[in-house]
């Protein structure tokens, strides 16, 4: 671990003044010395400096500012949460767990109680792969600037089964999953207080458009809240986390599902799976076999059949389909 | 020495429990009763030092802190096989807040070249072999002055994988035919074999003898033959305390602060080392956060502080940090088992042939131990096992070093071998097993449990599939006549246990209290432990399960000898004949006249002189030692697990263990209790999660920190029951043994067992993750182009 100074920011303006650089453009080669970046629960960037990834030379944590952890409700606009609202109180908080089950469900099974009370949404959502390849300082991967993929060849059985070709990681936010099932849009502040909203189905980035980040975020930047929409009367979701142990584990597979239902007819459906994929991954395959349809065990089946169909396991995690085969049944069977 | 005769319990209460004469030394104590009859010994005795743990004040070895310390890191190679060239250290040593540099000149970890010749530097031979160090006065500042050191390396080709290596044209680890000595910690290394390539061996003995009888024969004979090839993963030790030191050179005599298992092994080690009289050595371990096996000498770790600190002149930390730990402290070797197994119809097993691989990386011991031998009664019997040299972190000895390993080939062959003779695995277990106390364990554990003759495999509805399975597990009972113990006595009514015995962490103080505490008829809190530094008389290592049965003896044979003493006083003071007298609830009292009686601060404050100091250690076994035989005398153990199995993600949930265990005398149920918990959670473990993984291609562990690492947490915790069966040996003054290995052997093949019983489908190969559980149940398809 390098040493490097700490500022607490107190304003929105004060910490994008501060900041410099990304955590993700801190990582590539030739990144500035002088990289001052942003911190806010810390979790991700504390593991990425401890292996010598990424060595800025200031952080500057916007925990303490006043305003980012609010939780709001307005019928019109939605459920508004701050970036700094902590995965803790999203997983215990009521009218989540009333309105938006699989956002919760998500939060619920994520990291451990004491993460959770650390781990902010914003963070949540700007995490960076937890590839073992492109943690480990011995593996100047695709990632970092290299060519080489190492999980293709290698160990590659937490990784990616869709959209590998050029690098097989997989997105650890689990909280995106469902945050992308519910169509969510991002509120990001830039230079002189200048607010963008971004749907987060444009948020994230593959590797074949930028390798070099996970998300469109620019240094000068900060997410400040998510907005998800207000539930129409009759929309059901469910998340479902399967990891090889049940306490704190990252995804083998996770799916969510949104939809809007008629008794037990599916209007429209927003399928979602984590750990698929280096970005959360919408299948629109899955969603056009339910649309219209009675949820039951057949169309179920055939929803996960469909997600599955495309799918390009590597040479060790081939056993992922079926597992999505199983949870997007079990999530969509869970909503009737 | 002068004997004497004395009548001992001896047997199982409740099932066949007698007395026996023996033998003993007439500075021995009297037999203590069966624990029924016992006041300290053999309850639930809470932990004389749990304030201290749970609250923080206990002080771990990375909590030490001596004035002007330094903190020494090192740094690792980050490629698995090459020649050092050079080195380049200039800029580290004028770094401000260095102190010193020590570069390493010969390799101090895994096995030896026997014509070992004079390098340079010696030759890295795994990703993360220590080169050399730096003491600065932070570890930010040591860690900086490293990444200006200069290495130039001249690489090799290497092989990290053990089915690589055993491949005709695998890169060589060793050149050499080497050797290694094994541990306190019990690994099982044959001196003098032969290499062929990477592969050593094979050994064909233990210390249960070598071949017995005609395996062909045997085979011949057999109305039916099981075989099967079973494969274990390399395991890291994982304690929560990782492996470290402080070293405080002072003008030749040495403080060493350890988190060690053996006090005196890292004592007799430096002294070695830098060519020092043990009386220079000190070595303190107050507490200590896990061993489990890896951590029984000084380590290279400490050499290295050993020489920071000589040349510094200051004392030096040196704590492994997280990755370290994984990549370079040791693990438990992973295992290629094919085993073959013959039997008579009504289960009489008539041949047993077991042929074994595995890896210690860089190191020796990677043998699957002898529990194929010494379990059942099978007449026929060869082992031969094979290590094999990969460019990976030595191996450890580890918890039941090779007994893991076996038990998870021999236990699912037996368990396999019951399903072919459609017999209940318990029932078979009763024809092939002639331990008595696995008998009365079989019985009790099954009663606990609800054992009955499992439903067919793979039959409960429904996708989650429930099973049951049981393993058994054997565990020889070692002793270490090497065990002093000295009981000091004050006028002021301290009374004080002393020995260089350290608490691997299981309460070996607690229980040193209660014994001297049942002895004197006193509580645990009135007596006062002081162990973990080699300034006390030499006490045994934590290894073998040896500590309890070593140590124990010795501190109730003071605590006679003290009492004896203090008879004598009490006996003048209430002017009656010393033999009148008993003691009881810390008074000393005339037996037919309990009104007259003194507190026995009052009768410590009548002595002659301000102190009184007894040592005392242990004879030999009473009736002599019984290693070599099969059954009596040895720790069994027999564990029920039942799972539910997933069948469309392969998840596994261990629902339920329970598990019947002896250690001769219990003497405290609740650390016992604790010891099985951790055994059981830690064999859960191994059976569904723990894995090393090294990438092949780059020789590196990419797992190497606790998150993808996977170790259970509270989810995979199941309900365990656990029945203590009490079996009285009259070996010893306690007549008490351990019970940290047992308490982990046999739990991955009981899993095993239950996951077959689940879903009909063996699987052969652990960890048993959702993936391996899929793929045996056809449900993965592979890749076209595979």
């Amino acid at each position: 671990m390098n040493k490097f100074s700490f500022y607490d920011a107190t304003s929105i303006e004060e910490a994008l003044e501060k900041v410099n650089s990304t955590v993700s453009s801190t990582i590539q080669p030739g990144a500035s010395e002088q990289a001052s970046v942003l911190k806010a629960g810390g979790i991700d960037l504390l593991d990425l400096i401890k292996e010598g990834l990424s060595k800025p030379e200031k952080i500057v944590s916007i925990r303490n500012i006043p305003g980012m952890d609010e939780v709001s409700y307005d019928e019109k606009k939605g459920l508004s949460l701050g970036a700094n609202v902590t995965l803790d109180k999203i997983a215990t908080n009521a009218r989540i767990k009333e309105d938006y089950l699989a956002l919760h469900q998500a939060a619920e099974k994520a990291a451990t109680p004491q993460i959770r009370k650390m781990a902010t949404l914003g963070g949540n959502l700007a995490q960076r792969t937890r590839c073992w390849y492109f943690r480990s300082m011995y593996h100047d991967c695709f990632r970092k600037g290299s060519s080489v993929c190492y999980a293709q060849p290698g160990e590659n059985q937490y990784h990616a089964i869709v959209m590998n070709e050029d690098c097989a990681s997989v997105h650890s936010s689990s909280l995106s999953t469902a945050l992308m099932a519910f169509d969510a849009a991002i509120e990001i502040t830039g230079q002189g207080g200048k607010v963008k909203v971004i749907s987060i189905h444009d948020f994230f980035v593959l590797p074949s458009v930028d390798r070099t980040r996970e998300s469109i975020l620019e240094a000068n930047e900060i997410i400040t809240a998510v907005i998800i929409p207000s539930a129409k009367g009759e929309t059901k979701s469910h998340y479902i986390k399967m990891g090889e142990r049940e306490s704190n584990d990252w995804p083998i597979a996770d799916v969510a599902v949104v939809a809007e239902l008629n008794e037990d007819k599916c209007k429209k459906a927003n399928i979602v799976l984590g750990a698929a994929a280096p970005v959360p991954f919408l299948s629109e395959p899955a969603m056009k076999v339910v649309k219209g349809k009675i949820i039951n065990e057949e169309s179920a089946t055939a929803a996960g059949k469909a997600a599955m169909a495309d799918a390009t396991p590597l040479s060790q995690n081939a056993y992922k389909i079926p597992i999505f085969e199983t949870i997007i049944k079990r999530a969509l069977l869970a909503l009737v | 020495m002068e004997k004497k005769k004395i009548k001992l319990p001896h047997g199982i209460p409740g099932y066949n429990l007698s007395e026996i004469e023996r033998e003993i030394p007439v500075t021995e104590p009297p037999a203590w009763p069966v624990n029924e009859e016992l006041k300290v010994v053999g309850k639930r005795i809470k932990r004389t030092d749990a304030l201290a743990m749970v609250t923080g004040t206990a002080q771990y070895t990375a909590d030490v802190q001596l004035p002007g310390m330094l903190y020494g890191r090192m740094l690792r190679a980050d490629f698995p096989h090459a020649k050092i060239k050079s080195i380049d250290t200039s800029a580290a040593e004028n770094y401000p807040g260095v102190f010193a540099v020590h570069v390493f000149d010969n390799m101090i970890e895994g096995a030896n070249p026997k014509d070992s010749q004079q390098r340079n530097y010696p030759e890295v031979k795994y990703a993360g072999q220590a080169i050399l160090g730096v003491a600065a006065t932070s570890n930010v500042i040591a860690e900086e002055a490293l990444q200006l050191v200069k290495v130039e390396y001249e690489f090799k080709d290497f092989v990290a994988d053990i089915d690589d290596a055993l491949k005709e044209n695998a890169p060589v680890v060793y050149a050499t035919d080497v050797d290694q000595e094994g541990s306190d910690g019990g690994e099982e290394i044959e001196q003098g074999l032969k290499s062929k390539g990477n592969v050593r061996g094979p050994s064909e003995g233990s210390f249960y003898g070598g071949p017995r009888g005609d395996p062909e024969k045997g085979f011949a004979e057999a109305d039916v033959i099981v075989e099967g090839t079973y494969r274990t993963q390399v395991q890291t030790h994982c304690p929560m305390e990782t492996h470290g030191v402080v070293v405080d050179f002072d003008h030749g005599d040495v403080t060493v602060y350890a988190s060690t298992q053996s006090t005196k092994g890292v004592r007799n080690d430096f002294a070695e080392h830098f060519n020092l009289p043990k009386s220079k050595v000190r070595v303190i371990c107050d507490f200590m956060g896990g061993g489990f096996g890896a951590k029984h000498g000084l380590g290279n770790f400490g050499v290295m502080a050993g020489h920071l600190s000589k040349k510094s002149g200051r004392p030096v930390s040196l704590m492994l940090d997280r990755k370290e730990e994984h990549v370079s402290a040791g693990n438990r070797p992973n295992s290629i088992q094919h085993m073959k197994i013959g039997a008579l119809r009504d289960g009489t097993l008539t041949a047993m042939k077991l042929v074994s691989y595995g890896t210690a990386g860089v190191g020796l011991g990677a043998g699957v131990g002898h529990i194929a031998q010494a379990m059942y009664e099978c007449p026929n019997f060869k082992s031969q096992q094979y290590d094999v040299f990969t460019n990976a972190g030595p191996g450890a000895a580890f918890r039941a070093p090779g007994n893991v390993q076996g038990a998870f080939a021999l236990e699912q062959i037996v368990d396999e071998l019951s399903v072919v003779l459609d017999m209940d695995p318990l029932k078979l277990r009763d024809v092939i097993d002639k331990s008595t106390i696995r008998k009365v364990e079989r019985i009790r554990g099954a009663e606990k449990f609800g054992w009955k003759n499992p439903k067919e495999a793979g039959s409960s509805n429904g996708p989650v599939k429930k099973g049951v399975g049981l393993a058994q597990a054997h565990w020889p009972r070692f002793v270490n006549l090497d065990s002093t113990v000295e009981i000091r006595v004050m006028r002021d009514g301290a009374i004080e246990v002393r020995s260089a015995v350290q608490d691997i962490g299981t309460g070996t103080k607690t229980i040193l209290a209660q014994v001297v505490a049942e002895e004197l008829g006193l509580k645990t809190e009135d007596i006062t432990v002081m162990i973990g530094d080699t300034i006390f008389p030499i006490g045994p290592s934590s290894g073998g399960s040896i500590v309890t049965g070593a140590i124990t003896p010795p501190a109730r044979n003071a605590a006679y000898d003290v009492k004896l003493k203090l008879l004598d006083i009490a006996a003048g003071r209430l002017e009656t004949e010393t033999e009148n007298i008993i003691t009881e609830n810390g008074f000393f009292m005339i037996k037919d006249n309990p009104d007259k009686k003194l507190h026995y601060k009052e009768v410590l404050s009548r002595m002659r002189t301000e102190q009184l100091t007894v040592t005392a250690s242990r004879s030999d076994d009473y009736g002599g030692f019984m290693l070599g035989t099969i059954g009596y005398g040895e720790l069994g153990s027999v564990q029920f697990v039942e799972v539910s199995v997933d069948t469309e993600t392969g998840f596994i949930k261990v629902d339920r263990v329970v598990a019947a265990h002896s250690c001769g005398r219990p003497l405290n149920i609740a650390q016992i209790e604790s010891q099985v918990n951790g055994g059981i959670i830690q064999g859960i473990a191994y059976a569904l999660y723990e894995n090393r993984i090294i990438d092949k291609d780059t020789g590196h562990q990419v797992n190497a920190n606790l998150d993808q690492y996977k170790m259970p947490f509270s989810f995979e915790i199941p309900e365990i029951g656990i029945e203590m069966v009490e079996d009285y040996g009259a070996r010893s003054s306690t007549d008490a043994t351990g019970i940290g290995e047992p308490a982990n052997i046999a739990t991955a093949a009981a899993v095993a067992n239950a996951v077959y019983n689940a879903i009909g489908v063996r699987i052969y190969e652990l960890p048993i993750t959702p993936a391996k559980v899929l793929e045996a149940l056809n449900k993965v398809k592979k890749n076209d182009d595979e």
